[in-house]
């Protein structure tokens, strides 16, 4: 399963960054084999449509999920169009890290709109 | 002759000015007020006009034929907005997000995208008892744009040589400010005597210089404390039009919905010598 964590630095170690479209990094994670990729957010600098610019990145990568602190009315539709599940950060997701084994064990929450 | 009114900071005496200077020059001149403030007109409260049109002002967004799309993602690739994103099986569209630009349309390889309008506000036209004529525009809520209103708004009347628009902008230092100062002959800058108006006037003086539009201040709101300020705009070498000491009973008419040439008629001289400044420097500039 591919998943993409929005996040402040292009470290494993790193905190997640809870901000979707204007995260400076998206860090892509294989869930069966641990290899990972850091990616600049292509929406981190644009002046409008940050939201719908990094969903467009994450559906060209074809996830499968994508973990973030929360996602606007934009991202959310472009994501949800693309059949891409959408989960939330908790304050115990001090790390990407943390944050995958939280997510493998099924205690992110699903994101809703 | 185009003469916007700006500020940077809010609340300085835009719509004063703009008002005052209106009806001071309505007696010689045919004069043209545009409020292009559209997410907040205001200028109707002084100016009291008899709305006689009402016109939807649009935005063209793209309609896309889901037979001839063949999802290439041209459309997308093109959008400097993000306004368009592309799944395995569908473009999906966000309105609020596109501009217009028809890039979409005229990249499209298979035709498969038409526009259709997109209303995202109201053009207001009519004239008031003092015979100014009046237009304003009105954004609708939710609506994030002001600038393709204020552009038809501008376009909306043919507008003679010979008569005065007055243009009250919209405060900050934004597109929709940029958009209204575009092309017009002259900017009366309103500010005070604060921090924050200095900060502000001289974001305003920037932009100003880089459209190159002479331009000159009121210092509103006077109180014996504008040295600062005073000595700013003379640095850059800037006209200081007039200033108005802040006076209470001015604060409570304006309030009350009345001008400032209503509440103290002497304004009116000064708001034409202000102009007959400002046109005899126009008059020297084109000259040289």
């Amino acid at each position: 399963m591919k998943i993409i964590i929005s996040a402040k630095s292009n470290q494993l170690e790193g905190s997640p960054d809870e901000r979707f479209g204007r995260a400076a990094w998206l860090i892509k994670v294989d869930s069966a084999t641990g290899e990972w990729q850091a990616f600049p957010n292509p929406g981190a600098n644009q002046s409008g449509g940050a939201g719908v610019a990094a969903a467009q990145f994450v559906i060209d990568q074809k996830a499968d999920a994508v973990i973030s602190g929360d996602f606007g009315p934009h991202a959310s539709r472009a994501l949800k169009a693309a059949h891409i599940e959408m989960y939330i950060l908790t304050g115990a997701a001090d790390s990407l890290k943390k944050a995958m084994e939280l997510f493998s064990q099924s205690l992110l929450p699903v994101f809703q709109p | 002759m185009q003469i916007a009114i700006a500020s940077g900071k809010g609340g300085t005496g835009k719509t004063t000015i703009a008002t005052s200077l209106a009806k001071s020059l309505v007696g010689s001149h045919k004069v043209h007020y545009l409020d292009c403030d559209v997410e907040a007109p205001n200028g109707h409260l002084f100016l009291h006009p008899d709305i006689q049109t009402q016109k939807d002002a649009i935005i063209r967004i793209p309609q896309i034929d889901t037979n001839l799309c063949t999802l290439c993602g041209r459309c997308v690739e093109v959008c400097q907005f993000h306004a368009l994103a592309q799944t395995a099986d569908e473009i999906v569209l966000f309105p609020e997000l596109c501009h217009g630009c028809g890039s979409c349309t005229w990249n499209c390889p298979e035709d498969a995208i038409t526009e259709i309008a997109n209303p995202i506000g109201i053009i207001e036209s009519g004239i008031t008892p003092d015979g100014i004529n009046f237009c304003h525009g009105v954004l609708k809520i939710s609506e994030p744009m002001p600038t393709p209103i204020i552009r038809q708004m501008r376009k909306y009347k043919s507008l003679s040589r010979d008569s005065v628009v007055i243009l009250d902008a919209p405060p900050g230092a934004s597109c929709s400010v940029v958009e209204t100062l575009r092309a017009v002959d002259y900017a009366i800058l309103v500010t005070e005597p604060s921090p924050f108006g200095k900060h502000d006037l001289l974001q305003i003086f920037g932009i100003l210089k880089d459209l190159k539009i002479p331009a000159g201040v009121i210092i509103n709101r006077t109180d014996g404390h504008e040295s600062d300020i005073e000595q700013l705009i003379l640095e850059k070498q800037i006209p200081i039009l007039m200033q108005i000491p802040f006076d209470k009973s001015i604060a409570a008419g304006i309030a009350s919905g009345r001008t400032l040439v209503e509440l103290q008629p002497e304004y009116r001289e000064r708001f034409i010598a202000m102009f007959d400044f400002i046109e005899s420097f126009l008059a020297v500039e084109q000259v040289c």
